[in-house]
C-alpha cells in the first residue's frame, strides 16, 4: 500500500516537473503583443515573416482601433499590448492625446520613416501610404474636365459623383485635411456643394462605388486607391470589368497634392517588450516589408525607391498633400460635425 | 372543467416565504450580470457634453426616427411571418408540413448583416439581377425603377427574415401546448376556425409572442451590421458615430443608456398591458389537437405561406453563399479553418451553458419571490440583448480592468509582487459579456416555461409535504425540459453569430468563424467570406435541428 501511494507521488512530482519544463520556454521565449486595427489577412504574413528571421513570437488581436484603444486605456499599466497597429494616422493621434503610447527614439525609425510620417517625438510611426484620389468612368468623363477636391462642388457634376457614408474613417481624414488647409466656413460650403450632386445617399464601400460608377449610375467617385487595384487583380472578372472602366485621377496636383493618410503603429506606455517592439517596428519599416505592402495590398510605401505592383505603377505618379497627419486627428470631430451639418448621410 | 384562461387575483398570496438568502443570492448574481448595463448607465452621472447640442439640431432626429420606424417595420414582419407560419404548421396538414416544421427555423442561423451582403450582392444596381435586366432591355441608370435594397424597407425585410423564428418559435410551441379543449369549445360555440385563432389561440399565445417579438426587436435595435451597411442611420450608428467619429465616449455611452431606458419603458409597458391576468390553462387533458387537414388552394396558400420565408432567409441567401464560397474556399479555407470552427463551437457551448444557468436561477427565483427589488433586477439584467455589442463588451471592460488593477495595486503594495490583468483579455471576460449580451433570450424562454406551472401545482406539491427544492426536481424540471433546450439552443446560435464583443475582448491568438467573416468582408472581400459565414450557418443548423426536434417530441409525449 505504502509504495504504491509513493509510486504515486512521485509520478505527481514527475509529471510537474514535465509540466515545468514544457511551460518554460514559453516563458523564456522571446514575445511580442500587437493590438492591430488592420486585419489579420494584412499584416499576419509579415508578422510570420519576422517570427521567422528574429525567433521572437508575435501574439496579434485585431479589431477595431477605437474598442482596441479602449481597451488599451482600461487595462491601463497592466495591458499586455506592446504594440497599437492602426489604419490610419488620426486614431493613433487620439491614442497618443489619451496618452497611452510611448515615445520611441530609434535612429534606425528616424531614418527609414519619412518626418512628415511619423510623430515628431516618436510615438508613432506611419507604415504604409493610402491615398484617397478621384476615379472616374473613361467613357463619360475626360480627365480636363477634373482638377481638385474642391471642383467636385462645382454644379455640373449634380447627380453624378458616387461616395461612401461620412461615417467612413477616410472620408472624416480627407475633410479634416480640407479643414486643416483652409477653415471650417469653407468646407461646410464645400461640402454642402458635393452632398447635392450626389447620384445616390451613401451606402456600401468604396468597391461599391467603383460597382456603382461602372454600371452608370454616377461618373466620379473618391476611393482608396488599394480597393480599386484589388477589384483590378480580382479574381471575379465582374470586378475586373467595373474597375477597368475607371481611371484615378490625382487632383490637387497645382496645389497642395491628393489627400494621404498612413496606416502606422506606435508602442504601448504599458510596454514590457518595449525593445522586441521597436524590433518589430523597424522591420515593418524596412524594405522587405514595405515591398510587401505595396506588391500584396497595393498600399504605397512610405519611402521612393520601394518595388510595387504593377497595378500600382499603372495609376501614375503623384504629388500628396504634405500636410502634418496628425492634424487629421485634431480635426477629425470637427469634420465629422461640418458633415453632420451638411447632410451627408 | 373545461381549461380557459383565468384571472388569478390572488397571486401574490402564492408566495412561499423564501429563506432570506435565496432572495440576497438573486439580487446579488442580477447585480452582477448587470453590472455593464450599469456601468453604462453610470455615464448619465457625467455632465452632458456640446456633442448633446450639435446632435439634437443635426443628426438625432434622423436617429430616433429611423429607429422607430425600423423597429415598427420589424415588428410587423416578424409577426406576419412568425405567426402565419406558427399556426398553419401547428394545426393544419398540408404537404412538406414535416419538413417546414424545422426548416422554418434555418433562417436564425443566417447572421443579419450577412444576409444584407448576399441580398445586395444579388439585387443591387451593379449586381447580376439588375444587370441582366438592363441587358435584356438595353435600359440605363434611370431608365426604369426597381426596388432600392439597400433603403430602410431593405432593412425591415433582412431583419424580419432572419428575426422572425424567435416569433415562430416561441408562437408554434405555445399553439401546441394550447389544450385542444379550449380550441373544440371555441368551435362548439359557432366560431368559425378564423375566429378561433383570432379570439382565442392568438390572445392564449400572446405571452410567448411577444416574448419572442420582444427578443426581436431588442436585436433589431442592437443591430449595426445591417444598417451601417445599408447606409440608415439609426440610434445605434449614432452611438458609434458619437464615439468613434466625434471621439466622444461619454455621449455615446448616455446615448446607449437612453437606448436601455426606452428598451425598459417596452418591456414594463407590455407587462403593464397584461397587468394582473395570467395566462395558465386549467384543464387537464392534453390531448393532441386534430390537424386541420388543407385541400385545393388553401393548401397552396398554406404552402406558399412557409415556403416564402424558408426561400428569402435561407434558401437564397445561403444559395449565394455556396456558389461564392465554391470559388473562394480553395484560397480561404486552410488548416486553420478547423481551429476556427471549433473555438467558434466549444465558446458558443460553454456560453450557452452558463447563460442558461444564470437565466434559469434568476427565472425561476423571480417566480418564487417576485417582490419588486427582485423583479426590478432581473429586468435590469436582461437589459443586454438591445445593446450594442461593442457597448457591452466596454460595459464589461470597464470594471474588469478597474477590479484586476485595483488588486495589482494592493498586490504590489501588501507584497511588492503585481498579479497583473487576472479576468481583463481571458475568455472568461468574453464568456461574462455573452452571458450578460444574451441572458434576455434564456430569460424570455425559461419564463415562457414557467408560465406553463401553474401555481396550483406549486401549491398541490408543498401541500403533500414536498420542500421548494423537490418541488423544483419532480414537478418542475420535467415541464421545463423543452423550454430549457430552447433556451440553451438558441443562446447557442447567437454566440456562434456574435461578432462586436467577440473581437473587443478576446484574446491573443484566438480567433472564431464570425471574426474571420468580419474581417473579409470589412475588407469587402465578401466572396472571400462566404466560406467562413456558410460554416457559420452550418454550425447553427444543426442546433436548430435539435430544436425542432425537441419541441416536436415534447408535444408528442402529451400524446
Amino acid at each position: 500500500m505504502g509504495m504504491h501511494k509513493y509510486q504515486k507521488y512521485r509520478v505527481g512530482v514527475s509529471a510537474i516537473l514535465v509540466l515545468c519544463a514544457l511551460a518554460s520556454p514559453l516563458q523564456a521565449a522571446e514575445e511580442v503583443n500587437i493590438y492591430s486595427a488592420r486585419k489579420e489577412d494584412l499584416i499576419k504574413p509579415l508578422l510570420d515573416k519576422f517570427t521567422g528571421t528574429t525567433g521572437i513570437k508575435v501574439n496579434l488581436v485585431t479589431g477595431k482601433e477605437d474598442a482596441l484603444l479602449e481597451r488599451l486605456k482600461n487595462e491601463g499599466r497592466n495591458s499586455p499590448a506592446d504594440l497599437l497597429l492602426t489604419s490610419d494616422a488620426g486614431r493613433l493621434h487620439r491614442a497618443q492625446e489619451a496618452g497611452v503610447l510611448a515615445p520611441v527614439n530609434s535612429a534606425v525609425l528616424n531614418a527609414l520613416v519619412p518626418a512628415n510620417y511619423r510623430d515628431p517625438q516618436g510615438h508613432w510611426f506611419g507604415l504604409s501610404v493610402r491615398a484617397r484620389p478621384i476615379a472616374y468612368v473613361t467613357e463619360r468623363v475626360h480627365a480636363n474636365e477634373l482638377s481638385s477636391y474642391e471642383a467636385l462642388a462645382d454644379p455640373k457634376w449634380k447627380g453624378r459623383i458616387c461616395i461612401r457614408s461620412s461615417d467612413n474613417i477616410y472620408n472624416q481624414s480627407l475633410v479634416a485635411s480640407m479643414i486643416a488647409h483652409s477653415d471650417v466656413a469653407a468646407t461646410e460650403t464645400w461640402a454642402k456643394g458635393l452632398v447635392a450632386n450626389f447620384a445616390r445617399p451613401p451606402v456600401g464601400g468604396d468597391r461599391d462605388q467603383v460597382l456603382a460608377a461602372a454600371a452608370g449610375q454616377c461618373d466620379v467617385v473618391v476611393i482608396n486607391t488599394y480597393y480599386l487595384a484589388a477589384m483590378l487583380n480580382d479574381e471575379d472578372s465582374a470586378q475586373r470589368e467595373a474597375a477597368q472602366k475607371l481611371k484615378v485621377f490625382w487632383p490637387n496636383q497645382q496645389d497642395r497634392g491628393a489627400h494621404v493618410n498612413v496606416s502606422g503603429i506606435g508602442v504601448t506606455v504599458a510596454a514590457r517588450h518595449r525593445d522586441n517592439a521597436v524590433k518589430l517596428i523597424e522591420f515593418l519599416a524596412s524594405d522587405e516589408a514595405q515591398a510587401w505592402y505595396a506588391e500584396v495590398n497595393h498600399e504605397y510605401p512610405i519611402r521612393a525607391n520601394i518595388a510595387m505592383s504593377k497595378t500600382l505603377t499603372g495609376f501614375g505618379t503623384f504629388k500628396s498633400d504634405s500636410l502634418g497627419l496628425h492634424q487629421l486627428g485634431q480635426y477629425n470631430a470637427e469634420a465629422v460635425r461640418l458633415m453632420d451639418r451638411a447632410g451627408w448621410k | 372543467m373545461n381549461s380557459i384562461p383565468i384571472t388569478h387575483q390572488l397571486h401574490s398570496a402564492q408566495h412561499w416565504n423564501l429563506k432570506p438568502g435565496w432572495r440576497t443570492a438573486i439580487v446579488l448574481v442580477a447585480l452582477v450580470v448587470a453590472m455593464p448595463i450599469l456601468t453604462v448607465f453610470g455615464f448619465l452621472l457625467q455632465p452632458a457634453t456640446d456633442v448633446w447640442q450639435h446632435l439634437a439640431h443635426t443628426s438625432l432626429p434622423d436617429y430616433v426616427v429611423n429607429s422607430l420606424l425600423l423597429m415598427l417595420g420589424v415588428g410587423v414582419g416578424t409577426l406576419l411571418l412568425g405567426v402565419s407560419t406558427a399556426w398553419v404548421s401547428a394545426t393544419c396538414e398540408f404537404p412538406g408540413r414535416r419538413v417546414f416544421e424545422w426548416a422554418l427555423l434555418l433562417p436564425m442561423a443566417m447572421p443579419a448583416y450577412i444576409i444584407a451582403y448576399t441580398y445586395t450582392g444579388l439585387f443591387d444596381f451593379a449586381g447580376p439581377v439588375q444587370s441582366a435586366l438592363r441587358e435584356l432591355t438595353g435600359w440605363g441608370y434611370g431608365d426604369y425603377w426597381f426596388p432600392n435594397i439597400r433603403s430602410l424597407p431593405g432593412a425591415i425585410i433582412m431583419l424580419s427574415l432572419v428575426l422572425y423564428p424567435y416569433v415562430y418559435l416561441l408562437a408554434r410551441a405555445a399553439f401546441l401546448e394550447q389544450s385542444v379543449c379550449v380550441l373544440e369549445v371555441s368551435r362548439t360555440l359557432g366560431a368559425t376556425p378564423m375566429h378561433t385563432f383570432l379570439r382565442v389561440a392568438l390572445p392564449m399565445a400572446r405571452p410567448a409572442i411577444i416574448a419572442g417579438l420582444l427578443l426581436a426587436l431588442m436585436e433589431t435595435l442592437a443591430d449595426y451590421g445591417t444598417v451601417q451597411y445599408f447606409g440608415i442611420s439609426t440610434f445605434t450608428t449614432g452611438i458609434f458615430r458619437t464615439w468613434f467619429g466625434l471621439g466622444d465616449a461619454v455621449a455615446a455611452a448616455q446615448l446607449s443608456a437612453l437606448l436601455m431606458v426606452f428598451v425598459f419603458v417596452l418591456i414594463m409597458l407590455e407587462r403593464w398591458s397584461r397587468r394582473a391576468a395570467r395566462y395558465h390553462e386549467t384543464g387537464q387533458r392534453k390531448r393532441s389537437l386534430p390537424r386541420h387537414r388543407l385541400t385545393g388552394w388553401r393548401m397552396a396558400v398554406g404552402f406558399a405561406l412557409c415556403l416564402t420565408p424558408l426561400l428569402f432567409g435561407f434558401v437564397l441567401p445561403a444559395g449565394q453563399l455556396l456558389v461564392w464560397a465554391m470559388r473562394t474556399a480553395p484560397n480561404v479555407v486552410d488548416a486553420s479553418f478547423l481551429r476556427l470552427t471549433l473555438n467558434s463551437l466549444s465558446l458558443a457551448g460553454s456560453a450557452a451553458l452558463v447563460t442558461l444557468a444564470v437565466g434559469l436561477f434568476m427565472a425561476y427565483g423571480r417566480r418564487l419571490h417576485g417582490d419588486r427589488t427582485v423583479q426590478f433586477a432581473v429586468r435590469v439584467a436582461g437589459l443586454g440583448y438591445a445593446i450594442p455589442g461593442t457597448v457591452i463588451a466596454v460595459g464589461v471592460m470597464i470594471p474588469f480592468a478597474w477590479l484586476d488593477n485595483a488588486l495589482d495595486t494592493w498586490m504590489r503594495a501588501q507584497f511588492g509582487w503585481s498579479s497583473g490583468l487576472l479576468l481583463s483579455g481571458t475568455l472568461i471576460a468574453l464568456l461574462f459579456a455573452y452571458m450578460v449580451r444574451f441572458l434576455a433570450v434564456a430569460l424570455q424562454t425559461v419564463e415562457a416555461g414557467l408560465g406553463k406551472i401553474r401555481p396550483s401545482m406549486d401549491d398541490a406539491a408543498r401541500v403533500l409535504g414536498h420542500s421548494p427544492s423537490q418541488v423544483l426536481k419532480r414537478v418542475h424540471m420535467p415541464i421545463l425540459r423543452g423550454s430549457l433546450i430552447t433556451a440553451m439552443l438558441l443562446v447557442f446560435v447567437d454566440v456562434l453569430k456574435e461578432l462586436p464583443a467577440t473581437l473587443v475582448l478576446r484574446p491573443f491568438n484566438f480567433n472564431t468563424l464570425a471574426v474571420r467573416t468580419y474581417e473579409l468582408a470589412a475588407d469587402e472581400r465578401l466572396a472571400d467570406a462566404a466560406s467562413a459565414s456558410l460554416t457559420i450557418v452550418l454550425a447553427g443548423i444543426i442546433p436548430v435541428i435539435l430544436l425542432s426536434r425537441s419541441i416536436t417530441h415534447a408535444r408528442s409525449r402529451h400524446e
